[in-house]
C-alpha cells in the first residue's frame, strides 16, 4: 500500500512536540501526516479518555489537535516500525495499522521527517517487581488519565524524579490510599525539594498542599527494595539508603499497588535506524543530537520533545514549534513569519531545567545490592540476575554479548524495559538502541511492506 | 609464553584453542571484544551437511557432525538433532535434490510431495517434495563458543587456556621471517605459533603479517518473531534455491527461505546473501522479502509477529571453502578463517585439524584445498 504522494513532512508521534511541529508546518501551508500509535493523540503526558478532564495544558493541547485535524492528515492506531531513507533523500516510514481484515502495512514517502516519539519509564529490578500490582510509575499515570479506576487502592510511590509528585498527588486525588512516597535520592525532604531551586516552585507548593492535604507522606532517601505476595502484591520491603542507595534499615509496608519510576529513556529507535548522531545525557540516556533548529545529523530529519533530551511537556511543545519553523524555513523559506526568538530563550531556560534534573537526579549503584540471584533482570525472557552473572563469567565483556549469552533483552519489548539495568550491570553506560524492526510487524504485513520490485536483483540463471 | 596464540574468540577460534589444549599446547586466546562478539553471535547456529556439494568442505562438514555430538555430552549447550528438511516447489528440482542427496552419500530420506505434512505439518500444501537429512542440527552458537572455552580451561589443567578479551592485535612479533608473537592494545604476547581465527576480519590479521588473504564480508539478516506458545516447525525447512545461493559467486541480492524453530519459542527466519562491506544498515526490501518467502513456506507465519532482526557478515572467501593450515609465506602463523555461512557448523573439524598440524600429527583430512596460500597462486 504505497501512497503515490510524497509528504513535505512526516511526523511520528502525537504528544505535544509532535502535534505543536505538525501545526506550524501545516499552517504555513506544507502537506504534513502525523503518525500516533496511539487511539487519541496526547502521548504520555496528554494521554486522555474520550471524555478528558481538566488538567494543566490539555485544552490548549486539544485545540491545537483540532486545528491539526483541519489542516493536516492525522493516522491514530499507526505504529511506525522503520524509517529508511532513499538515494534521493526522501524518508520512506513504514507502519503498519489494523483494521477488520487484520494488520495491512502503511508506507508513507516525505521529503522531511520530525522524530517525536517521547519517552518511557525507565524501571529497576528488584526481588518481586515482576509481581501484578507493580506497575511504572507513567503507567499508573497512564492508567489514570486513561480513565481507569483506581480509587481505594493502597498505593506507594517510589523511585526518584520529580514525575513521582504528580502520579502520587494524581493517585490520591483519584481516591487511592497513597501510603508514601518513597524518593531514592535527595536528602533534603520536600520543603528543599530540588524543584524549588529550579524555579518551579509554584508547582512544587502545589504538589506539596496536595500530599499534605492527602496525607500522603513523603521520605527521601528511602525507596522500595522489595515486593511480596503469593500472586499479587500484598506488601513491600522499604528501605532507608546511604547516598549510594544501599540498604541501612528497612520496615514492611502492607499495600496492594505499588507505582515505581527512575527516570525515562528516550525513544531514539528511528533515529538510530536512520544513522542520526546521538549523545549521552549526564544521567547516562542516549538521546538524539540536534542544532539550533532542532535538526539531526541526517539532512531531512528533526527531532524535538524527549527524543533530544528529557525535560517535560512545555519544553516539548516549544521544541515542536521550533522544529516545524525550521521545517518550513526549509521546505518554503518565503512562509515563514516572525522570529525564533522567544522559543529559543524559552528552550534555554527548559534545557537548564532538563540538566538540572538530571543533576539532581542521579541513579546512584546502591540498587545493584537489592537485587538476589533468582531476581528477574528481564522479565520477558525470565532471566535472573544469576544468569548475566553466569555469562560475565563466561566471556560476555559488554551488555551486548550479556544479551546475546543470557537472552536479557530478547524478548517482546526489546530491552525497553532491562536495557537501562541490564548496561548497569555489564558496567557501561547504555548504548544507543539497535532496534531495526521498532514496533512488531506481522510477517503478512512485513512481506507486503516494500514494493515488489525493491532490492530485487536476482539472476534468473541461480 | 604460549605455545599456541589464538586470535578469535568467535566460534572457530574456541574450537581452535579447545584442541589445541587438548592436545597438551598452552594456548592463549585474544579478542579485541567479548566471547562470540563476531559472526559467531550472529548467525543461526546451523551444523549443516546438507547443503555441501560433494567435495572437500562435504568431508569437513560430516567429520564436523560427528565431533559436535561428542563435545555436547561435556554440556554447556545443546545439540538440538533436528534434522533438515529441503523442500522443492517443483517436480524439476525434487528430481535435482534426490541427485544431489545421492551425489553426497549421507544419510538422507527422499520425501515425496503427499508425505512431507507428515514430516512438517504446517508446510503449504503445494510442494513437490523434499528430502531429508537427518543429520543436520542446530546449536546456540554463543553459548557453544563460551562452552567450548570453559571446557577447554576446566578440562586439561589450570593455565592450559587463557582468555584475554578486550585486548586488540595491532601486528606480530617476529623473530627473523618467523612469527613469534602478537603485539597489541596491551602489550606483547609471546608464542611459537599463532593461529588467524578472525573470521570475517581474518584478512586484516593477515595484512598485519604482510600476507594476503581475500576473505570479504558477505551480508545476512535474520528475522526473529515473537515466541510461539506451540512449536510450529519442527525442523531446518528451506528451499532448495538456498543451496544454489550459497554457492553463488554474485555480488548482488540473492534470498531464500531458511526457517527453523529454537527452544525460545522464537522461529527464526533467513536467509540472505549480498556483498555490501560492513554496512549494517538496515534494508526494509529484504526483510520483508524474507517474510515472503517465509509465509510462502508457511502460511501460518502470516498472523505471527516479527519482533526483530539482526544482521552480520559472513566471511566469504571467492572459492567458498575456508582457510585452514598453516601460512608458507609467514613461518609461525596458521588461519583457520573465511568459512563462509558454516562456522558453527565446520569449526570442531578446523579445531581439530589445525591442532593435529600443530603438533606435528597427520591431519585426519586433507587439508591442500583449504591451504591458505591458493589465492595469490592462482593470481600468479
Amino acid at each position: 500500500m504505497t501512497q503515490d504522494l510524497t509528504y513535505d513532512l512526516v511526523v511520528v508521534g502525537g504528544g505535544p512536540a509532535g502535534v505543536a511541529g505538525a501545526l506550524t508546518a501545516a499552517l504555513a501551508g506544507l502537506r504534513v501526516t502525523l503518525l500516533d500509535s496511539g487511539a487519541r493523540l496526547g502521548g504520555q503526558y496528554f494521554r486522555h479518555a474520550a471524555v478528558p478532564r481538566r488538567e494543566p495544558g490539555l485544552d490548549r493541547f486539544l485545540r491545537q489537535v483540532r486545528e491539526l485535524g483541519a489542516r493536516a492528515d492525522v493516522l491514530t492506531r499507526h505504529q511506525v516500525w522503520n524509517v529508511s531513507r532513499e538515494p534521493d533523500g526522501d524518508v520512506t516510514v513504514h507502519a503498519h495499522t489494523r483494521d477488520a481484515s487484520g494488520e495491512r502495512p502503511v508506507t508513507l514517502r516525505a521529503r522531511r521527517l520530525l522524530i517525536a516519539t517521547g519517552a518511557h519509564d525507565r524501571p529497576l529490578p528488584f526481588p518481586g517487581w515482576d509481581l501484578p500490582g507493580v506497575l511504572t510509575a507513567g503507567g499508573a499515570q497512564a492508567l489514570l488519565k486513561g480513565g481507569n479506576v483506581l480509587a481505594g487502592r493502597r498505593v506507594v510511590v517510589s523511585g526518584t524524579g520529580p514525575f513521582l509528585l504528580p502520579v502520587a498527588t494524581g493517585l490520591a486525588g483519584a481516591g487511592a490510599r497513597v501510603l508514601g512516597v518513597y524518593e531514592a535520592g535527595g536528602g533534603l525532604g520536600l520543603a528543599r525539594h530540588p524543584l524549588l531551586a529550579l524555579g518551579k516552585a509554584a508547582e512544587t507548593a502545589g504538589y506539596a498542599a496536595a500530599l499534605v492535604r492527602h496525607r500522603v507522606p513523603y521520605r527521601p532517601r528511602h525507596a522500595v527494595v522489595a515486593a511480596h505476595g503469593e500472586r499479587e502484591v500484598e506488601a513491600v520491603t522499604v528501605a532507608r539508603l546511604d547516598a549510594d542507595w544501599n540498604v541501612l534499615t528497612t520496615s514492611i509496608v502492607a499495600c496492594d499497588t505499588v507505582a515505581v519510576g527512575y527516570g525515562f529513556v528516550p525513544q531514539i529507535e528511528l533515529g538510530t535506524q536512520l544513522g542520526c548522531d546521538t549523545r549521552a545525557e549526564p544521567d547516562g540516556s542516549v538521546v538524539l543530537a540536534v542544532d539550533a533548529a532542532q535538526r539531526t545529523s541526517v539532512p531531512g530529519v528533526w527531532a524535538a520533545g524527549e527524543p533530544t533530551g528529557v525535560a517535560g511537556w512545555a519544553q516539548a511543545e516549544v521544541e515542536g514549534r521550533i522544529a516545524g519553523r525550521a521545517v518550513v524555513a526549509d521546505a518554503r523559506p518565503q512562509a515563514v513569519r516572525g522570529s525564533d526568538g522567544v522559543l529559543l530563550r524559552r528552550r534555554s531556560r527548559g534545557r537548564a531545567f532538563g540538566a538540572a534534573l538530571h543533576e539532581a537526579y542521579p541513579v546512584r549503584p546502591g540498587w545493584q545490592g537489592w537485587l538476589r540471584d533468582d531476581t528477574l533482570v528481564c522479565r520477558c525472557e525470565e532471566v535472573p540476575l544469576a544468569r548475566v552473572r553466569e555469562a560475565q563469567e563466561l566471556g560476555a565483556t559488554d551488555a551486548r554479548s550479556v544479551k546475546l549469552l543470557a537472552r536479557p533483552g530478547m524478548g517482546w519489548c526489546q530491552g525497553r524495559i532491562c536495557g537501562y539495568a541490564v548496561s548497569c550491570l555489564a558496567g557501561e553506560p547504555p548504548a544507543p538502541p539497535r532496534r531495526p524492526i521498532a514496533q512488531p510487524v506481522t510477517l503478512g504485513a512485513l512481506s507486503e511492506a516494500a514494493p515488489p520490485d525493491a532490492g530485487s536483483q536476482d539472476d534468473p540463471a541461480h | 609464553m604460549s605455545d599456541v596464540i589464538v586470535v578469535g574468540a568467535g566460534v572457530v577460534g574456541a574450537a581452535c584453542a579447545y584442541y589445541a589444549a587438548r592436545a597438551g599446547l598452552d594456548v592463549t586466546v585474544v579478542d579485541r571484544g567479548p566471547v562470540a562478539g563476531g559472526t559467531t553471535g550472529s548467525g543461526e547456529g546451523n551444523i549443516l551437511v546438507s547443503d555441501k556439494e560433494p567435495g572437500p568442505e562435504l568431508e569437513l562438514a560430516v567429520l564436523s557432525n560427528g565431533l559436535w555430538r561428542t563435545l555436547a555430552e561435556h554440556g554447556g549447550f545443546e545439540f538440538e538433532a533436528k534434522g533438515g528438511l529441503v523442500v522443492a516447489e517443483t517436480d524439476e528440482i525434487q528430481r535435482q535434490l534426490t541427485d544431489l542427496a545421492a551425489e553426497q552419500g549421507v544419510e538422507h530420506v527422499t520425501v515425496g510431495g503427499a508425505e512431507l505434512r507428515d514430516y512438517e505439518p504446517h508446510l503449504a500444501g503445494d510442494l513437490a517434495g523434499g528430502v531429508l537429512y537427518p543429520q543436520d542440527a542446530q546449536v546456540q552458537p554463543m553459548l557453544a563458543a563460551a562452552a567450548l572455552l570453559r571446557h577447554g580451561a576446566e578440562s586439561f589443567g589450570h593455565g592450559t587456556l587463557r582468555l584475554r578479551l578486550g585486548v586488540t592485535v595491532t601486528g606480530f612479533v617476529r623473530s627473523g621471517d618467523r612469527v613469534t608473537g602478537v603485539r597489541t592494545s596491551q602489550g606483547e604476547i609471546l608464542g611459537d605459533a599463532v593461529v588467524n581465527a578472525a573470521g570475517t576480519w581474518g584478512g586484516e590479521i593477515a595484512a598485519l603479517a604482510g600476507v594476503e588473504l581475500p576473505v570479504l564480508p558477505r551480508r545476512g539478516f535474520i528475522l526473529v518473531t515473537e515466541p510461539l506458545r506451540e512449536p510450529l516447525i519442527r525442523h531446518k525447512v528451506y528451499t532448495a534455491a538456498y543451496v544454489t545461493n550459497v554457492a553463488s559467486d554474485s555480488a548482488g541480492l540473492e534470498t531464500s527461505a531458511v526457517i527453523e524453530g529454537t527452544p525460545a519459542g522464537t522461529v527464526l527466519i533467513g536467509a540472505s546473501r549480498e556483498r555490501v562491506g560492513f554496512d549494517r544498515t538496515t534494508s526494509v526490501p529484504v526483510l520483508s522479502r524474507l517474510a515472503a518467502q517465509a509465509v510462502a513456506l508457511f502460511p501460518a507465519l502470516r498472523e505471527v509477529r516479527a519482533i526483530r532482526s539482526y544482521c552480520g557478515f559472513r566471511p566469504y572467501c571467492p572459492d567458498h571453502l575456508p582457510v585452514i593450515g598453516a601460512d608458507p609465506r609467514v613461518p609461525g602463523l596458521y588461519h583457520a578463517c573465511g568459512h563462509e555461512g558454516a562456522g558453527i557448523g565446520l569449526a570442531p573439524a578446523t579445531g581439530h585439524l589445525l591442532a593435529q598440524l600443530l603438533t606435528g600429527e597427520r591431519p585426519d583430512v586433507d587439508l591442500r584445498p583449504f591451504r591458505p596460500e591458493r589465492f595469490s597462486e592462482e593470481a600468479a
